[in-house]
């Protein structure tokens, strides 16, 4: 097969991988919500639920698609596309296992935060192009959010890229293979000097892909539905879809440079890379499911305190974090 | 046939680039504009793209594309009073006719001195990948690039100070 049959495969192989994920994610967030507010969650249909999600994908790809008549109609339509298609642009750097993976770039951790970082760009067009306030508000949330935590975002990241000397995903990795004494696995998480780092990257990853307590955008407590409240139908649908597939990256993300990834150490060689996909899924779900344990403890922040946290804590501790670990890498090694 | 997939992507692209540009100027909306100078710069990273320089292709998307046009556009809708004052009349007037022509005269100019020169004859056949960028970035121009990081620290820093307000 050629090199563009192959190319056309594995993208329609990421988007069933978004899909199916979207279709879980669901599903989970709701009984885990469910159960962290001592409620149960969908019971109904199909064992414990689990057919839920499925019927609403059904009913919201039958419902019918509304445009209102005040919206600017090309932006209205484009929003939506402008939303997913970064999102799904953004699996293509990471890595399932040390040869599943769609592309091995390079720059692959520059390029995953290049995609995810257009995603905001579509949110503010969906805004505008709604002309509703409540809308075009959760728009312009997005935008000042997106200036404000990219900067702190990358800046986070860059002591491991100092470390492991690569910004190619598979290689910070394969940084992380091993043992410390023989038990504790060598992943970053467990190296102190990274425990800033995960912290502010935690901190300014829920905030660009948007996640409670920091979906300014959204925030029905306040904007009714922010930048989606215009939109039904299967156009409601990308946007939800691309909000799921964003917390799957993110927390992907996440595993790949502070928890090893499709690493597990305590397992012989052959074991691990056969099971590396399964391994590295795993770890993200659990990193889902922290996401929203989060997203069912803490309430959700204003927006001046987000702004504030943002440019007047998180982008001088990053700058100074980055020094002081240039230093030590430089001392250490 | 890479060759044939390539012209055809580099048409796509570079008409995506141009046409962009014209529809940017010649709307009226000018949140539209903003959009369609976003669409020109995403454009132009993918023609980065197929000169295989993918560094500078993500950082034109991160910067430009990310971040450049947030801020106009953030900035224009900050700035409109009313959803109906993003559409402006077409108000042609001499200054507009001058700066145009001189405008078009330069690049007549440079076209012409770009085209007298002589042709670099053939590309060279492997591009250096990222990791040769960085260790010219950060070897032979080490320097450089540390006073250009320093004065942008400064501005950043400076420029947090002093949105600080009456709280310092």
């Amino acid at each position: 097969m050629n090199a563009i049959g192959i190319g056309a495969l594995k993208v329609l192989a990421a988007l069933a991988l978004m899909l199916v994920n979207g279709v879980v994610l669901i599903y989970m967030l709701r009984k885990v919500l469910g159960h962290l507010h001592l409620r149960l969650g969908p019971t109904h249909v199909g064992w414990k639920g689990t057919l839920q999600t499925t019927m609403d994908v059904l009913k919201l790809v039958t419902k019918e698609d509304i445009t209102p008549r005040a919206v600017d109609r090309w932006l209205f339509r484009l929003a939506p596309a402008m939303v997913f298609v970064p999102s799904l642009m953004a699996y293509a750097a990471l890595p399932f296992s040390d040869s599943w993976r769609i592309t091995n770039l390079d720059a692959g951790l520059l390029y995953t935060f290049t995609a995810l970082s257009i995603v905001p760009i579509g949110v503010l067009m969906a805004g505008w192009a709604s002309a509703n306030k409540w809308s075009l508000l959760g728009g312009m949330r997005a935008a000042a959010q997106q200036i404000a935590y990219e900067v702190p975002l990358l800046l986070s990241v860059l002591p491991i890229v100092m470390l492991v000397g690569s910004a190619n995903l598979g290689t910070i990795v394969e940084a992380q293979q091993g043992t410390l004494f023989g038990v504790l696995p060598r992943w970053f998480i467990l190296n102190p000097l990274f425990w800033p780092t995960f912290l502010i990257f935690v901190v300014a990853s829920l905030v660009e892909s948007n996640q409670t307590p920091f979906d300014m955008s959204e925030a029905e407590s306040e904007l009714v539905s922010g930048f989606s409240t215009e939109y039904s139908s299967m156009k409601f649908g990308l946007l939800y879809l691309s909000e799921f597939s964003n917390g799957f990256i993110i927390s992907a993300l996440g595993v790949t440079l502070f928890f090893g990834g499709w690493t597990l150490p305590w397992l012989p060689a052959p074991v691990v890379s056969a099971l590396g996909p399964l391994i590295f899924m795993i770890k993200t779900y659990i990193g889902i499911f922290v996401m929203m344990w989060i997203r069912g403890t803490y309430p959700r922040v204003r927006i001046d305190q987000v702004m504030q946290l943002g440019w007047q804590r998180l982008i001088p501790i990053s700058l100074v974090w980055i020094v002081f670990s240039g230093i030590v890498i430089k001392v250490w090694s | 046939m890479t060759e044939t997939v390539n012209g055809a992507v580099f048409l796509a692209l570079s008409f995506a680039t141009i046409g962009g540009a014209v529809m940017m100027l010649s709307t009226r909306n000018v949140v539209h504009a903003a959009f369609w100078l976003l669409e020109v710069m995403i454009a132009t990273a993918g023609l980065y793209l197929l000169l295989s320089a993918e560094f500078l292709a993500l950082v034109q998307v991160l910067v430009y594309a990310g971040s450049v046009s947030v801020l106009v556009l953030f900035t224009i809708m900050l700035t409109l009073r009313r959803r109906e004052d993003a559409i402006r009349p077409f108000e042609p007037g001499w200054s507009a006719g001058v700066l145009a022509a001189l405008f078009g005269g330069a690049v007549l100019f440079a076209a012409e001195r770009f085209f007298s020169q002589p042709r670099p004859g053939v590309m060279p056949e492997t591009v250096p990948d990222v990791a040769a960028f960085g260790e010219k970035l950060f070897g032979t121009w080490a320097v450089p690039f540390e006073i250009a990081s320093l004065v942008l620290l400064v501005a950043l820093v400076g420029a947090v100070w002093w949105s600080g307000g009456e709280g310092r």
